[in-house]
């Protein structure tokens, strides 16, 4: 089963972030929202292996010991 | 001229069972002459098996209701003598778009697979449904086959017992009572039989209104199927366009939950809403009007005793995919072969509890499909409708994103892995006929593989030995020897064989792979048919 990567894999991770903020700069709450879903179906379609979704869907939910 | 759906097609007439002193007793009746009713009854007629329906009124349905008729069913209407009517009269179509807001999206070609008698859907009406397979009811009937329905014909209460049961019929001459060896219960979504038997039906009621208009109109609109998501003229919800016989259109509009339903009828109300979408310039006549909700729910389990439950009475699921009335005849493929071994005392009475087990896991898979195309169509919370446009949006500009969307996923046949009639499967051949597999179509020639099968047992043989017929227990199956060579397309190879030379398959009366093997092994295949009819 592949893993998902969970440890550092960006080679510019500054400039990936200030990427990402750029994007949604000039956007209104509405618009942003769209975006982000816009790019996580973007981003799954890229990494298309359904184990490593799956892997990504359990590390973004909220951590129990965090509510 | 009135409508077919106005005129009785089977008038009632006042039956000698009405004057008999006591009960008279049947074989089996159907209750409900609806497109399941009258397929289970046309099955067990055509097998020699007495079988009377009682419908409750004595005409066809009203209305289109169920338009889009499926491959799997139409092969099982070939095999009860009416497919071909049905292909005949039906719209075939292949393509479609899909709309969001003011814009498509995309189109869309299913590009049908070649090498099957039947399309993969048709579009037609269900009172046409109806009609043919009453046809095929009186064509029988002429041919002497121990068939018969009985128009208004009520039934009003139900007693059961081990062995028999008794129903209490209403009819314009009062009401009598009648018995049978086994009742098929197939009257509807709201099956009364249910109720008078008060059996559970759960499952989750979805909160909103569809409003159904079918239109009489000469536009030029394609034979596409034409989806809109959040319209310009039905804000925030969805609409459906689709072309049946006759130049009648199909038109479904979203309206939630909120509305006054009689109101929202009304021809005053409907006309200017379907001027919007088809522009003020376009003719067009109201044939028919309704507004539906829907739930997606089954009984825990189909068969109660010597009562069965087939089609919507036992299972009902939101009309996006066309999976009610396919679904159903399914159903009846299913069940009535298995029915037959039983009363003749072939098979135990507990090949029946296969019946179960293979339509409860089809009834499952019909209601998650339904379930997931509703909550995409209708999303239930913000975020929920977040994603779904974001899906639309990229659909617009990718193609990977058109998958996604999910409009209906259209009726395709339910495979019954683990099944306890299957045999494992030991010929590793393509996983499409598998174990539990209804049988794909492939051409030989000028026929086609499924027109060959039959309503018995079938061994059949593809480059491989056997023995013409095998009878284990009292069933009778019969061998049917093919060769790659039969197809010069190589279907037949591709999706019963594969990498394989040779392969020998028992299918059973309704089409389904109960066991294959690369050879005929007598003690293997003899296992095989006891598993396949409730032996072990």
């Amino acid at each position: 089963m592949a893993e998902l990567i969970l440890t550092p894999n960006l080679d510019a991770p500054d400039d990936f972030y200030a990427d990402l903020l750029a994007t949604h700069e000039t956007l209104d709450k509405v618009e942003s929202d769209a975006l982000n879903a816009r790019l996580i179906l973007v981003l799954a379609n890229h990494i298309g292996d359904r184990d490593v979704l799956t892997q990504a869907l359990a590390a973004a939910a909220p951590k129990e010991d965090t509510q | 001229m009135n409508k077919i759906f106005e005129t009785p097609i089977y008038a009632y007439k006042h039956s000698p069972d009405q004057d008999a002193s006591t009960p008279v007793r049947h074989k089996v009746i159907v209750v409900g002459a609806g497109p399941v009713g009258l397929a289970a009854a046309i099955d067990l007629a055509q097998q020699g098996v007495e079988v009377l329906v009682l419908d409750d009124n004595d005409k066809v349905s009203f209305g289109s209701r169920a338009i889009c008729f499926a491959k799997r069913p139409l092969d099982i209407l070939d095999r009860l003598g009416c497919g071909q009517p049905m292909v005949d009269k039906g719209v075939l179509w292949n393509q479609g778009k899909v709309f969001f807001d003011d814009r498509e999206v995309y189109g869309f070609d299913l590009l049908p697979e070649k090498g099957h008698r039947r399309p993969a859907f048709i579009n037609l009406q269900q009172y046409y449904f109806e009609e043919y397979l009453v046809n095929r009811v009186r064509e029988l009937e002429a041919e002497g086959a121990p068939i018969e329905i009985r128009g208004r014909n009520k039934v009003s209460a139900v007693g059961t017992h081990p062995e028999h049961v008794v129903l209490e019929v209403d009819t314009p001459d009062g009401s009598y009572n009648i018995e049978a060896d086994w009742v098929i219960a197939c009257d509807g979504a709201n099956s009364p039989m249910r109720r008078m038997m008060g059996l559970d039906f759960v499952g989750r009621v979805f909160e909103d209104n569809f409003l159904i208009a079918d239109v009489i109109m000469d536009a030029d609109f394609p034979t596409e199927r034409w989806f809109w998501f959040d319209p310009p003229f039905n804000r925030g919800q969805s609409a459906l366009l689709h072309k049946q016989p006759d130049n009648v259109w199909r038109i479904d509009l979203q309206l939630g939950w909120d509305i006054d339903k009689e109101r929202e009828k009304r021809p005053e109300n409907v006309i200017p809403r379907l001027k919007e979408m088809l522009g003020d310039e376009v003719e067009f006549e109201l044939e028919w009007v309704s507004i539906y909700t829907f739930q997606c729910r089954r009984m825990e389990q189909f068969r109660h005793g010597r009562v069965v439950f087939a089609g919507d009475s036992a299972h009902q699921v939101s009309p996006f995919g066309a999976r009610g009335a396919n679904s159903g005849i399914q159903d009846t493929d299913n069940l009535c072969w298995k029915l037959k071994l039983v009363m003749d005392g072939k098979a135990p009475e507990a090949l029946l509890d296969s019946y179960d087990t293979e339509r409860v896991h089809g009834a499952d898979e019909n209601i998650l499909n339904s379930t997931r195309s509703t909550d995409f169509i209708t999303p239930k919370s913000e975020v929920s409708r977040l994603i779904r446009d974001a899906v639309l949006d990229l659909a617009e500009h990718y193609e990977f994103a058109r998958p996604l969307v999910n409009s209906g996923r259209l009726s395709v046949p339910c495979t019954y892995d683990g099944s306890p009639l299957n045999s494992a499967d030991a010929l590793g051949g393509p996983a499409r006929t598998r174990p539990g597999s209804a049988c794909p179509d492939a051409p030989l020639g000028d026929a086609f593989l499924l027109s060959k099968l039959g309503d018995g047992f079938t061994l059949m043989t593809i480059d491989a030995d056997a023995p013409d017929e095998i009878e284990e227990d009292g069933i009778v199956v019969k061998r049917l020897a093919l060769s790659v060579k039969d197809d010069p397309t190589y279907e037949l190879k591709r999706r019963y064989l594969g990498d394989n030379d040779s392969a020998v398959y028992l299918i059973r009366p309704d089409q389904h792979v109960a066991a294959r093997r690369p050879g005929f092994d007598d003690n293997q295949f003899r296992h095989a048919i006891r598993r396949a009819t409730g032996k072990e």
